[in-house]
Formats: C-alpha cells, sequence, structure tokens
C-alpha cells in the first residue's frame, strides 16, 4: 500500500517551510493542499482540533501537527541515507536546543517589528541579537550541524524569506548585521529542496503590505 | 554500564515541576546523580555557566556534557539509559507525545495558572478557558491506566509533575475546583494511579511547602 502524505500550510509560513523542506529532502511524495487562514476548512479544523493551526502532516490519514514535531516525525519515518538528525543522544539533544530557541525567540520577535506599531525599533535590535546569537552557535561550519544540511538548519532557513519584511518595517539590513546568518542562508538555497520550497522575498514583503492595507 | 553513571548531576529547583519530572526519569532509569539545588532568584555562577541562553533550570550534566530543556533532558536520559524506556517506539506516537508535551507545558500550564491568576475576562472565564484545555487531555486519557499505557511514559513525567503537583497544589491554594471528579473522571483516576508509582510520589514536593510557594509565585503574578 502506498503511503499517503498530506501537507496543509499556506506558501507564506516559515513553519509550513520546514515540513515542506524536510519532505523535499526525503524525496517522500505529498500532495501540497493550500489553506486560507481566514476561512479553515473542516478538514484542517478536524485534523488540529486543538491548535486549529497549520502546517499539518496527514500520514496514511494519521494527523501530525508542530512542524518541528513533524520534522522529527519524517526524519524517523523515511530514515533513508539523509538523517536531519544526529543519531548520538547529546548531538541530538544539543541540535534540537536550537532549533527549540529558535522557535522561542525568532518568531515572537520578529513579529513584533512589522505586526505592532511602534515596536519596530526595539524589536529589530533584540532579533539582531537573537541572530547574533545564532551566528555564534553556527560558528565557521557550513550547517548549524557540520558538513551536512540538518534539522537546525530546516527550523530557521524559513524566516530568511521574511528578511525583505523585517528590513522594510526595521528599517535595516538584516544582511549586514549578520553577513554570517545571510551566507549561511545562500549556501541552504542552493539546496533544492530550499530553493522549490521558499518563497521570493519580495513575494512575501508584497502580501504583508497588502494585507495591512498599505501600498 | 558504570561508566555512564560516572558523572550526572543535576541543578534544579524544589518546586519547579520541570526539575522535578527529571528526577522522576533519572529516578525511573535508576541512574544515580548529585542533585544541586538552585536559587532561581540568586542565580548561581555555575547555573548561569552551564545555561546562558536560558538560565533556567533544570540542568543535567553527564560526563561533561551539559543540557538544558527539560523534554530534551528527558528524551536525552531515555536514549542514554535503555531501562524502562520513556518514549515509544513508533514514529507516530512518539509524535504524540511530544505533541502532548508540548501542549502541557506551553499551553495548558499557563493558561491553567497564570490566566487563572489574572483571570482579566473575570474568574468563571478563565476558569472554563481552563478546562477547555484540560478536556482535550482527559480525552487523551479515555481507557488507558497513563498517557503511556500499562506503564508511565514521557507525557506521564511531564504531564505528572505540572498537573496534580504543581497546577493542583495552585488550585487549592486558590481555593478552586478545576477538575472535580464529575467532569474529569479519567484524570482523577490517572492521579491516583500516579500517587502509587514510587518514583512519582518520591519526587514531589512537600504539599504545605508548596502551596505556600505557589501563593507566593500568584501575588507576584498579581504585582506585576
Amino acid at each position: 500500500m502506498a503511503d499517503e502524505v498530506i501537507l496543509l500550510s499556506v506558501w507564506a509560513s516559515m513553519f509550513g517551510m520546514r515540513t515542506r523542506i524536510a519532505l523535499e529532502e526525503k524525496k517522500v511524495k505529498y500532495d501540497y493542499r493550500e489553506e486560507d487562514l481566514w476561512n479553515k476548512s473542516s478538514f484542517l479544523l478536524e485534523m488540529n482540533p486543538v491548535h486549529k493551526k497549520i502546517p499539518v502532516l496527514i500520514h496514511n490519514g494519521k494527523p501530525v501537527c508542530e512542524s518541528l514535531i513533524q520534522v522529527e516525525y519524517i526524519d524517523e519515518t523515511w530514515p533513508g541515507e539523509n538523517p536531519l538528525l544526529p543519531s548520538d543522544p547529546y548531538q541530538r539533544a544539543h541540535a534540537k536546543f536550537w532549533a527549540d530557541f529558535i522557535d522561542k525567540k525568532v518568531n515572537v520577535t520578529a513579529r513584533r517589528i512589522w505586526a505592532i506599531k511602534g515596536e519596530e525599533k526595539e524589536a529589530s535590535k533584540e532579533l539582531i541579537e537573537i541572530f547574533k546569537t545564532l551566528e555564534s552557535e553556527l560558528g565557521d561550519k557550513h550547517y548549524f550541524g557540520g558538513e551536512t544540511f540538518g534539522y537546525v538548519d530546516i527550523a530557521l532557513i524559513g524566516f530568511y524569506s521574511w528578511f525583505g519584511v523585517y528590513n522594510k518595517f526595521g528599517n535595516m539590513s538584516l544582511e549586514s548585521e549578520c553577513p554570517e546568518l545571510t551566507r549561511w542562508a545562500k549556501r541552504c538555497l542552493q539546496r533544492e529542496s530550499v530553493s522549490k520550497v521558499l518563497p521570493e522575498s519580495e513575494k512575501v514583503t508584497k502580501f504583508i503590505f497588502q494585507r495591512l492595507g498599505l501600498e | 554500564m558504570a561508566n555512564k553513571e560516572k558523572d550526572v548531576k543535576l541543578l534544579g529547583f524544589w518546586a519547579s515541576p520541570f526539575s522535578r519530572r527529571v528526577e522522576m526519569a533519572l529516578k525511573l532509569k535508576g541512574v544515580s546523580y548529585e542533585y544541586l539545588e538552585q536559587d532561581i532568584v540568586d542565580k548561581s555562577a555555575l547555573l548561569l555557566e552551564l545555561n546562558p541562553v536560558f538560565k533556567k533550570v533544570p540542568v543535567l550534566v553527564h560526563n561533561g556534557k551539559i543540557l538544558a530543556e527539560s523534554h530534551l533532558i528527558l528524551e536525552y536520559i531515555d536514549q542514554t539509559w535503555k531501562s524502562n524506556p520513556i518514549l515509544p517506539q513508533d514514529p507516530y506516537e512518539k509524535a504524540m507525545a511530544r505533541f502532548w508535551a508540548k501542549f502541557v507545558d506551553e499551553q495548558v500550564g499557563p493558561v491553567c495558572f497564570k490566566s487563572v491568576v489574572k483571570a482579566e475576562k473575570g474568574i468563571e472565564i478563565a476558569i472554563e478557558e481552563a478546562q477547555e484545555l484540560i478536556t482535550f487531555l482527559e480525552k487523551e486519557l479515555t481507557g488507558k491506566d497513563f498517557f503511556g499505557g500499562k506503564t508511565i511514559g514521557f507525557l506521564d513525567l511531564v504531564a505528572g509533575s505540572m498537573i496534580p503537583f504543581c497546577l493542583a497544589r495552585s488550585w487549592e491554594g486558590m481555593e478552586i475546583d478545576m477538575i472535580p471528579e464529575e467532569k474529569f473522571p479519567e484524570l482523577n483516576r490517572w492521579i491516583r494511579n500516579l500517587n502509587d508509582i514510587e518514583v512519582v510520589s518520591e519526587c514531589i514536593p512537600h504539599r504545605e511547602k508548596q502551596i505556600e510557594h505557589m501563593m507566593k509565585v500568584v501575588e507576584r503574578i498579581k504585582l506585576a
């Protein structure tokens, strides 16, 4: 029996991007379904009754919610040749710690730059600090996990497509403030899975402008 | 085997459900460890050195390797010491355990405690919203002795440190009957089942002391 894999997401979600990249990395065939967050499908609400959010990964009828949990599930279900997480317990915990850090810190801060009037300046400063912490963790490695693209890279890379938004609203250049991270992001974009999934920064910026009724 | 246990230290705080659950896991696996009680207000240089990112307990140190974040520590313990497995083998069951554990710490904890204390829309609505979340857990327990099935697992350690001891004692101190038997028969049965598990009951903070502590936290929240 062939696997049936469905992913409910929205194109601009950096969380949905994580799951898509993981599926692409593992070359899993999946049915991508774009959701309208202002008119959520009954299927989405049925598959994620607790949070009613995307992304939702449905594997042979069984839903898995929360993007990082989905990435780990994908890694464990389709081990293949390219593991996304290390097998050593300590290295694994280390990777999950940084992905968790990204989850706890990045979006909640970055969002304040464009979604809450008056917070751009402070939130921009905080975001730069968070990215600098991540740059120190990256060090001079190719990817967060070392030589191979993996879990932490997947956790973070989606945010790169939102740099245009953060730069515009925060009146800054994240590329100049965080050159190491920018170099890392461009390296990730050379991977087919990432270039296929990440939207153009301009497209995201235009979408946010339209959503906020600007331009 | 003995080499693995050579150097296990746990930095914790007696009233923290996050550090208590790590103790439960270590005891479940029969791992001996050195416990270092931390002052979470006046943080030690050691804590700040070992967890510079979040500056929080628990922190586990194993043969020089430093681990923070209780869920990650539990998974590390499970992968390092193989007796009495905490997480299921099946990837889907694992994903479910992780999902519900995240739900307990990120939703149930704050909504059933801080939001109830603040009661911004009034106490009745706060209790209703809290019970709505707890109902999800009630459903998860239906027909099971524990979240993990016949024996305690990952979610039992996470929810078992958070709900019956930390949250329940807060509700007791605030005189709120949050999980009455008629409304939450499964949860109440699970709490009774947990009480019979030695590694859990050994790691419960003293009742009155914890109520007193949680009431101090309540005051701090109200003043903030």
